[in-house]
């Protein structure tokens, strides 16, 4: 199974949606890899607009977030647009059901934690990387501040979803199945 | 244990369920259009499973941003008109003949009670509206559905929403969904499928049915729907009257798709609608909404009636009576946009069309349009926009924009005054 984790990046809201993160505008491309320089550009964290092409951004591998992170439209390439920038994992409190499962569809995922372990992972300092362990179900996550311990937490994935991640997605899956 | 209509529409279509939380379906209806489908057509191409399960169950519109406004519109347009000719789809409407999907699929009957739908548009929820489980989902899924005909969801969990009372007058299903957003919250509803019921939906038409099932996904909801009544049947009869013997005897066939009196809701909640008045909202969120009184004398740059939401000819009639012998204010740009030709060509025979142009609006074809921002419309930076439409996200219509949503007769007394305004002191007494 392919590995999943990197440096993470820090969205401090709940309800970030589908036009933040890639506005429709961009729905006219007929490619993935069209969508790439457009990550999160229409995102505001405390009402004001994000820096979508800042150092941290372009190097993280992955979102984390707080709850119902990719309600609103049905665009995959909300999806597509973190794939196309190297992002294989969005970690949230909660997920809008159609952004969730376009995650596992496409192979890669969308994580739920408790609201406490979200909460405890924006309260570290530094520099954040996090490593998931797909086996044991637990995200390591790692900080460059020296005073800070590793934070582990654990998650659960059903064996459906885990099939599709395994299988590298829906249409792979269903073609095998049905 | 009783069922929900949702467990029963979810049984009559089970292929499979490879864990207890995960059941796959069978399709009765694939929805596809420009914006979503290319990119699946692509990649069955270019993974030579360029195939479709059955072209009769396809169903497929260019309608998002339509005619095409530029080179990359037009190829997204050519990929779908060849595809369905390759594959044979007929019931594809292009230039002409095309509608805001969700307006246009009902229109045509493609939406019966009981049967599976998906699309990859979040607003199929909308369908609902005739007692199907319908749900938007993405380009993966819609992909599969279009390969396979089958779709994966949790099992369903459903919550009630008992609408009671009655509504006054200039008071819609608009500020109903409003107010019932408002309550549950963006994230409410999330995972779960809300059942309108109540006395009041049993006397609404579809079209305002259509309005309650295609924002339940502002609330989170997977779908929305309603029981197929007599409202269904008779909207329905000219595509079912070979199937039945009368009206009658569909009505008494729809109850199956009813929910059992001891069916199990994860939650219920009555919304009495006798003291509701006009809704609109003021943030970058559909659950941010207020009595209009409130938000009254904000200034507004544009006024846009149309959209999957309230862009039939209910509604163009609604802002039609306040409208009538008004013009609008000056400095506002008025956009209506008919939702199919169908209700275009009526709102010109009802005279409505002529109402519109005399108040100094723009009449648009239909097309999805400015409501996401992609064409005919489109708002500049620090531009306000009061709007029949579903969505009032950052940036939703224009970058820097920012959208109120409201009922078609707000937006008309909106239109007239300049500023957000009630609907009611312009009805005539």
């Amino acid at each position: 199974m392919k590995t999943f984790g990197g440096p993470a990046i820090l969205l401090d809201r709940d309800d970030i949606n589908t036009d933040e993160i890639i506005p429709a505008k961009y729905l006219t491309e007929i490619t993935k890899i069209a969508l790439k320089s457009h990550l999160l550009e229409d995102l505001l964290l405390d009402g004001k607009a994000f820096d979508s092409h800042s150092p941290e951004m372009n190097e993280a591998k992955v979102v984390i977030a707080r709850a119902n992170f990719g309600c609103g439209s049905s665009r995959e390439h909300a999806v597509w647009v973190f794939e196309v920038n190297d992002i294989n994992v969005v970690i949230a409190s909660s997920f809008a059901r159609i952004f969730r499962q376009n995650m596992f569809n496409c192979g890669i995922l969308a994580m739920e934690l408790s609201e406490g372990d979200i909460n405890a992972i924006f309260a570290m300092s530094g520099k954040l990387s996090v490593a998931v362990d797909m086996e044991q179900e637990l995200i390591n996550v790692h900080s460059d501040d020296a005073a800070l311990a590793d934070m582990q937490c654990s998650f659960s994935l059903n064996s459906y979803d885990k099939n599709l991640v395994s299988a590298g997605g829906w249409l792979a899956y269903a073609d095998a199945n049905y | 244990m009783g069922k929900t209509i949702t467990q029963k529409i979810f049984d009559a279509h089970l292929r499979d369920s490879p864990t207890p939380e995960n059941m796959v379906l069978d399709l009765d209806v694939v929805l596809c259009h420009e914006i979503t489908t290319p990119i699946a057509i692509m990649d069955l191409m270019e993974k030579g499973m360029d195939r479709v399960f059955d072209p009769t169950k396809i169903k497929a519109v260019i309608d998002h941003v339509t005619p095409a406004k530029d080179s990359k519109t037009a190829a997204q347009g050519k990929i779908m008109r060849e595809w369905a000719k390759r594959q044979n789809i007929k019931d594809f409407f292009d230039v002409g003949e095309n509608g805001v999907c969700h307006a246009l699929f009902p229109e045509k009957g493609f939406i019966r009670p009981g049967n599976t739908v998906i699309m990859g548009d979040s607003h199929t929820c909308t369908h609902g509206a005739f007692g199907a489980f319908a749900a938007g989902v993405g380009t993966t899924d819609l992909e599969v559905g279009i390969l396979k005909g089958v779709c994966t969801f949790r099992t369903p969990i459903s919550m009630k929403v008992v609408i009671t009372g009655e509504l006054k007058e200039g008071v819609v299903a608009k500020d109903v969904i409003l107010a019932i957003i408002k309550r549950i919250t963006v994230n409410g509803a999330t995972d779960r499928i809300i059942e309108f019921t109540g006395p009041l939906v049993d006397t609404m038409n579809m079209a305002a049915r259509m309005t309650l099932c295609n924002m339940a996904v502002e609330a989170g909801a997977t779908s929305g729907l309603c029981y197929p009544d007599r409202v269904t049947a008779e909207y329905l009869w000219k595509f079912i009257k070979d199937d039945y013997t009368t009206i009658d005897a569909a009505v008494e066939e729809f109850t199956k798709w009813h929910s059992d009196a001891d069916a199990e809701y994860a939650e219920v909640i009555e919304l009495n609608v006798s003291n509701l008045v006009p809704q609109v909202t003021f943030g970058y969120k559909p659950d941010q909404v207020k009595d209009i009184k409130e938000m009254e004398g904000t200034p507004v740059d544009q006024v846009y009636i149309g959209s999957c939401t309230n862009g039939r000819i209910e509604d163009l009639r609604q802002s039609a009576a306040i409208l009538k012998g008004k013009k609008l204010a000056a400095g506002v740009r008025g956009i209506v946009t008919p939702a199919t030709p169908a209700i275009y060509s009526q709102a010109l025979d009802e005279g409505i069309i002529k109402i519109f142009m005399d108040a100094g609006f723009c009449v648009l074809n239909p097309t999805c349009g400015a409501c996401l921002g992609m064409s005919s419309g489109v708002l500049a930076e620090d531009e306000v926009c009061a709007a029949t439409t579903n969505r009032n996200f950052s940036g939703r219509m224009g970058k820097g924009g920012m959208v109120h949503l409201m009922s078609p007769g707000s937006a008309a007394a909106t239109a007239i005054t300049g500023t957000i305004s009630d609907p009611r002191q312009f009805l005539v007494q």
